[in-house]
């Protein structure tokens, strides 16, 4: 087989090469496709991580959330009740609610009314993985004060500046005055386009209606030694009210992106122009084969004459698909690199490459060229032998 | 001279179309060609010269009567086994029909490596001989736009004969050349096809290159009319 190969002449990549514009547009083409799909899955991806990041950065082993709850930005609430009961179960060290809601703010710098989100916990526990908070824990204990993703979507250059700067900064919500005592790092998401953070109580002086009593999320955490999955389970069969669901942690993220998969459109659209990057690609790589068939049709025939099968022929053409999606994905690999970086610096969305997204385009990439060759080399077939004479 | 026959045509038939506009071109052929011998058919167009080298060559299956290429039945034979008999044969066609991507040793190269027994290295070597031998032996690298007409058709002539085949068919090598290469190109084939011991059926209106021929065929409205020997007058 090897041998058969090396005896061979490249017939495919003499033909290409022979053309080097008719190869550097071909390439250009397929690159193009590549970056489209490459773009799109790359948003989409973004766009599930930044909406299960801050899932993410709760630290607890069990998460316990009210079974109306369907995503962070639609949280109902549960009893504080559970949390106790929780604790007598064996294998649970401790439990801790977080009261998380959504609220109107005055943006300090415009002066304009936006949304964002607020979070609320035990500031003698640490809630969230973010260490900027976790050093902050005592700024949040003083009254009406609160910390600010650096990351947020918006207009917040001079607030961050004047915080940096070592200057408190102050803004109403509901008319109440609240102090921006400082900054941590946490990053947009498609339902939040800023998280403020804070204790328990401050968080309850900015919601009068919510009683301390409703909790959004319960935090527990396990003893060493013991396992998540089975005191998961043993928590659901002792917590057998109706009003509070039990989920390990990896359980808990995946609700968050199933949600977003399932009832948002970002799946149906990126998957849509994921096709679409496919379909272009499909298209220009059989232009290209086919106008190379068309332009050989006489030297294949004659090399029917000679004896060659059509399976040859056949061959050349794949074999030129196969060159063309492995040079074209180079290209259509790198470009996107840059393309992440600048969407990523644009957007505060987290989006960079994976390996795995890699291999997927690039076994796209092959299918694609692998379909476009079979619709071209149906032309082989018009390849006579016996028009040659 | 070996006198075995190497084609054998007997009662041939060819029809063109099918249905009502099914058509005749070809009656009762009966041919025989020995081993080693140059045929040249000649004739007017239309008269199914064309059509008889293509079912010689196993480029169209013949339909009715016989037709013994090197011993092998072609009449209704499978397309697998035509592009088998394919490969025992040289062509050589009225335009060069190089492939343009190819260089000349790469082009010539192509006649071997469709037999698939040698190496690579082999083949290389053969090639290159076989283009010293029609006298482009400083041309190996070139590609064919960058040849002559002439040049063209001599490695054309190398791809046909490089695998030593025992028949070579031609149509109108000439055609497409001036005077003195299209003499040079049939003196070569010539040559080349003594010493090699090949079978010559040549199609052609080039009234300047019927001498080489060893026997002259004329054929009129897809009838074989007369069959003359070299130096004869053929009649009409």
């Amino acid at each position: 087989m090897f041998q058969q190969i090396q005896r061979r002449t490249p017939l495919g990549w003499l033909q290409l090469s022979h053309n080097k514009n008719r190869l550097l547009v071909a390439l250009a083409g397929i690159a193009f496709a590549d970056v489209l799909i490459f773009m799109q899955l790359g948003f989409q991806n973004a766009l599930y991580d930044s909406n299960t990041r801050l899932n993410r950065t709760f630290l607890g082993d069990i998460i316990l959330i009210s079974p109306q709850s369907r995503n962070m930005q639609n949280l109902a609430t549960f009893s504080r009740r559970r949390l106790l009961q929780a604790a007598d179960v064996p294998g649970v060290k401790s439990a801790e609610g977080v009261y998380i809601g959504t609220i109107t703010w005055k943006n300090p710098q415009t002066r304009s009314k936006t949304t964002v989100q607020a979070i609320g916990f035990n500031p003698e526990q640490p809630a969230l993985d973010i260490p900027e908070v976790n050093s902050q824990l005592d700024k949040i204990k003083l009254p009406d004060t609160f910390v600010f993703d650096r990351t947020a979507r918006g207009e917040y250059q001079q607030v961050f500046q004047q915080i940096d700067a070592g200057k408190a900064v102050t803004t109403e919500v509901d008319k109440r005055t609240i102090t921006i005592g400082g900054l941590f790092k946490l990053g947009a998401s498609f339902g939040a386009d800023g998280t403020l953070i804070s204790s328990d109580e401050n968080f309850l002086r900015l919601f009068p209606r919510r009683q301390a009593g409703s909790i959004s999320l319960g935090l527990v955490n396990i003893q060493p030694g013991y396992d998540a999955q089975q005191v998961a389970a043993s928590l659901k069969a002792y917590l057998k009210s109706e009003d509070v669901k039990v989920l390990t942690r990896a359980e808990y993220i995946k609700m968050e992106e199933d949600y977003w998969k399932t009832e948002s459109p970002i799946g149906f659209i990126f998957g849509l122009g994921v096709s679409m990057g496919f379909i272009v690609g499909v298209i220009i790589v059989y232009q290209v084969l086919s106008t190379d068939v068309n332009a050989h049709i006489k030297e294949y025939a004659t090399f029917k004459a000679m004896g060659y099968g059509n399976s040859y022929l056949l061959g050349v053409v794949f074999e030129e698909a196969i060159i063309l999606a492995s040079l074209g994905f180079i290209p259509g690999f790198i470009v996107p690199l840059g393309l992440y970086q600048l969407a990523a610096n644009a957007t505060n969305l987290p989006i960079y490459m994976t390996a795995v997204r890699a291999i997927l385009v690039l076994l796209l990439t092959f299918i694609m060229c692998a379909i476009s060759g079979t619709i071209a080399t149906q032309k082989l077939q018009s390849a006579d032998p016996a028009d040659m004479f | 001279m070996n006198s075995e026959p190497v084609i054998t045509i007997e009662n041939l038939d060819h029809y063109f179309g099918s249905g009502q506009l099914r058509k005749q071109v070809l009656f009762n052929i009966n041919l025989e060609i020995n081993a080693g011998e140059i045929v040249i058919m000649t004739g007017p167009s239309g008269s199914g010269k064309t059509t008889l080298l293509t079912l010689v060559g196993g480029l169209r299956s013949a339909q009715s009567g016989s037709l013994l290429i090197l011993g092998q039945e072609l009449c209704n034979a499978s397309s697998g086994k035509l592009t088998q008999a394919r490969r025992n044969n040289g062509y050589i066609f009225q335009a060069h029909n190089l492939h343009g991507s190819l260089t000349a040793i790469q082009n010539v190269r192509m006649g071997l490596e469709v037999q698939g027994k040698m190496s690579p290295q082999e083949m290389l070597t053969r090639s290159q001989q076989m283009l010293e031998a029609v006298g482009l032996g400083n041309r190996l690298h070139y590609y064919p736009d960058n040849l002559s007409g002439g040049q063209k058709q001599r490695v054309a002539i190398a791809r046909a004969l490089v695998n030593q085949p025992k028949i070579v068919l031609a149509d109108e090598p000439t055609a497409a050349l001036d005077k003195q290469s299209g003499r040079d190109v049939v003196e070569l084939m010539q040559k080349l096809a003594k010493e090699q011991n090949c079978t010559i059926l040549l199609v052609t209106h080039d009234n300047r290159i019927l001498d080489i021929a060893d026997r002259i065929v004329y054929m009129e409205d897809g009838h074989l009319v007369s069959v003359g020997e070299r130096g004869q007058k053929v009649g009409v």
